[in-house]
């Protein structure tokens, strides 16, 4: 086991599957020499060459664009878009041509592709940096939506994703890169797309988060506990599409009460598709109604107000009372 | 490289023929070199895709096809680029460009299948090195180079081509593409066929370029121009293009000056922007009948070879729109079952809407 933190398990889950599989190509903006703008890639280049490894002239839509074409000649292309706000301008590859190709082609094709893209608020970054666009994607059928929250997960659904026969859109969070250190295997493991995680037990109300927002929640249940003595169960989705709504259901019907928390707008996301499945999963087993704590319909804020903006574990604990006295 | 003071300038080109209206060889030196046999071939080809292309129109408006984009007058674009190229490389269509990807080895009644809205209209056969028709326009420009970075990197001699019109070269993805393919000197050939129209908006609305090809310059990538008429000159420049991509130096942007005879569409009315004096005089450069002078010159065709053709192309036709009528209809599950290698839990529950 080694210590690593999210950027270097996710540099790491490259590192073994460029290793393994001679197909695995990983390129974007600034993503070979210097190894990208946040060091994600550093040293690949190196070791891998600049035929496996490279940087791309500045266009996302390109980027998008030569996944698909190397993904139809048997390559398993990993691209970075440097922000998230950018992939605005390889939609239709991404989401489009990548995430349909398999249903256009009935089957003669496919795009076994990640896009890989930082995301996510609370770093004073500059515009279009950091907003949360996983509503889009979920929204995009055909395409897979991972986000983790830990060097361990990064690592195990990254190597998944590359070796995945569909596109998945794999979201990093920024704030998660150098945040803390874990035990992260040394040799290659997966851990399954499509499968959330109990990361906290509890017993009297489900809080429901990814990225960022599992640490969050975290406190937040931390402190019902001790303060209220309220035993909050936090799940990781770690998976947005497809959601496994079966561990949630299992949460819901132990605790009877659940929240929904993410960084992203409030209305039609991830947590209000949630809330939609366990509704119709999970009714008869809820004592309250389910409740939203999310960025309000904005677009993300420059950052002289984003902490305010995002969800804190003072909000998380208000929508848990709400639900508790319901 | 000489260098000339500060301002960047360009001249126009004249477009490349091998052909003359009069069906002469014009310019010997870029004559394909071609047997007896090559050349009836592409002229049955030419025929032949002019009489499905009459039956197609047809079939739409019987209703028995779907979307369909008339290639009537763009034969010599169409069958002489195909025909230029080998089995291995690759063809990435837009959407008109239907007889690229038929004569590339997708079966006919696929191609029906897919005007028909059917899925297995774009299950490409193994061995067969095409995608299917593109309909964002542009997009193509991209899977085209890279998938001619694919060959690159695996070593392999291959091109790939992809074709997209006027209206497609003020496309972002056409820059983006010409770029890449510069910055990585990648084995691909951008065809455009310049039709004049871009649905209804005249090319002299789509840019200030002096043509097209010169888009190739900003790019640093070789740009050609050509006489989109002559089938000769398309085979003679795609030759020259792949050749040169096989050796390791990179991609050309060939500009096919051509025009399309009918419609954008089976619902679009070209009267409303054309005029009949125009179409007169591009009729007049029919790319079938000039390349028909030229060997009915040499003795290699007769007009009894037209009509047999004809007859040939109608017989194919019926049967192989049957074949796609009597092919089994598609069906909510199946197409679930097609979103993804294994078809998550949430989609598998899905179907039950629809047993």
């Amino acid at each position: 086991m080694a210590q690593m933190n999210m950027k270097e398990a996710i540099r790491d889950a490259m590192r073994v599957e460029m290793k393994r599989d001679p197909n695995v190509v990983v390129f974007g903006e600034d993503v070979g020499n210097v190894g990208g703008v946040f060091r994600a890639t550093e040293g690949l280049q190196k070791e891998f060459g600049e035929e496996r490894i490279f940087d791309t002239p500045l266009a996302e839509s390109a980027i998008g664009g030569l996944a698909v074409g190397l993904g139809i000649q048997g390559f398993r292309p990993v691209a970075e878009i440097q922000f998230v706000g950018f992939i605005y301008e390889a939609l239709d590859q991404m989401f489009v041509q990548a995430a349909r190709m398999r249903y256009r082609s009935g089957g003669r094709y496919n795009a076994p592709i990640v896009f890989r893209t930082p995301f996510g608020g609370g770093v004073k970054a500059a515009e279009l940096h950091t907003d949360s666009l996983e509503g889009l994607a979920v929204q995009t059928p055909g395409i897979k939506v991972v986000v983790p929250s830990n060097p361990y997960d990064a690592k195990g659904l990254l190597i998944a994703a590359i070796r995945d026969n569909d596109p998945v859109f794999f979201m990093e969070h920024l704030n998660l890169y150098h945040a803390f250190r874990a035990e992260v295997p040394e040799e290659d493991y997966t851990v399954e797309i499509g499968k959330a995680n109990v990361v906290r037990e509890g017993s009297d109300v489900t809080i429901i988060a990814y990225g960022m927002m599992v640490h969050t929640a975290t406190k937040a249940a931390d402190e019902l506990e001790k303060t209220k003595g309220i035993k909050a169960e936090v799940i990781d989705l770690r998976t947005l599409n497809p959601l496994d709504i079966d561990t949630l259901v299992a949460s819901v019907k132990k605790t009877n009460r659940a929240i929904v928390v993410q960084e992203a707008q409030k209305t039609s996301g991830v947590a209000a598709e949630v809330i939609a499945q366990i509704n119709e999963k999970a009714i008869l087993h809820l004592e309250a109604p389910v409740l939203r704590v999310a960025g309000p319909d904005t677009v993300y804020p420059f950052a002289q107000i984003e902490d305010t903006w995002l969800p804190t574990p003072a909000r998380i604990i208000a929508a848990v009372n709400k639900v508790m006295e319901f | 490289m000489s260098k000339v003071p500060y301002e960047v300038y360009t001249e126009e080109v004249e477009a490349l023929s091998v052909l003359s209206p009069e069906g002469e060889i014009i310019n010997k030196d870029k004559m394909p070199n071609l047997s007896d046999d090559q050349l009836k071939e592409i002229m049955y080809r030419m025929v032949f895709t002019r009489t499905w292309d009459d039956r197609a129109v047809n079939l739409g408006r019987q209703g028995r096809l779907g979307f369909y984009a008339p290639v009537s007058g763009q034969e010599a674009t169409m069958v002489g680029s195909e025909f230029a190229l080998e089995k291995e490389d690759f063809v990435c269509p837009g959407y008109r460009d239907m007889p690229q990807i038929v004569w590339h080895g997708l079966p006919l009644y696929q191609a029906f299948l897919y005007s028909r809205g059917h899925q297995h209209g774009g299950q490409i056969p193994e061995g067969v090195n095409v995608l299917m028709p593109q309909i964002i326009i542009g997009a193509q420009i991209l899977h085209a180079m890279g998938i001619a970075m694919g060959f690159k990197l695996k070593k392999q001699k291959q091109v790939a081509i992809t074709y997209t019109g006027d209206g497609g070269s003020s496309e972002g993805d056409f820059y983006e593409g010409l770029n890449y393919a510069g910055r990585f000197k990648l084995p691909v050939i951008f065809f455009v066929q310049n039709n004049g129209y871009a649905i209804t908006t005249p090319f002299a609305k789509q840019t200030a370029a002096l043509s097209i090809a010169h888009k190739a310059v900003a790019a640093g990538i070789r740009g050609v121009k050509i006489d989109g008429m002559d089938v000769l000159a398309v085979i003679s420049a795609v030759q020259e293009a792949a050749e040169l991509a096989r050796k390791g130096e990179g991609a050309t942007l060939i500009e096919a000056v051509t025009y399309r005879f009918r419609p954008h569409s089976l619902s679009d009315d070209a009267t409303k922007y054309r005029t009949k004096d125009e179409e007169g005089e591009w009729n007049e450069k029919d790319p079938i009948s000039r390349m028909a002078k030229y060997l009915e010159k040499k003795g290699l065709w007769t007009e009894e070879d037209t009509a047999r053709v004809k007859e040939e192309a109608k017989a194919k036709v019926n049967e192989q729109i049957k074949k796609a009528e009597q092919t089994e209809k598609m069906t909510v599950p199946g197409l679930i079952d097609s979103m993804f290698e294994t078809t998550p839990k949430h989609l598998e529950e899905q179907k039950a809407d629809f047993q």
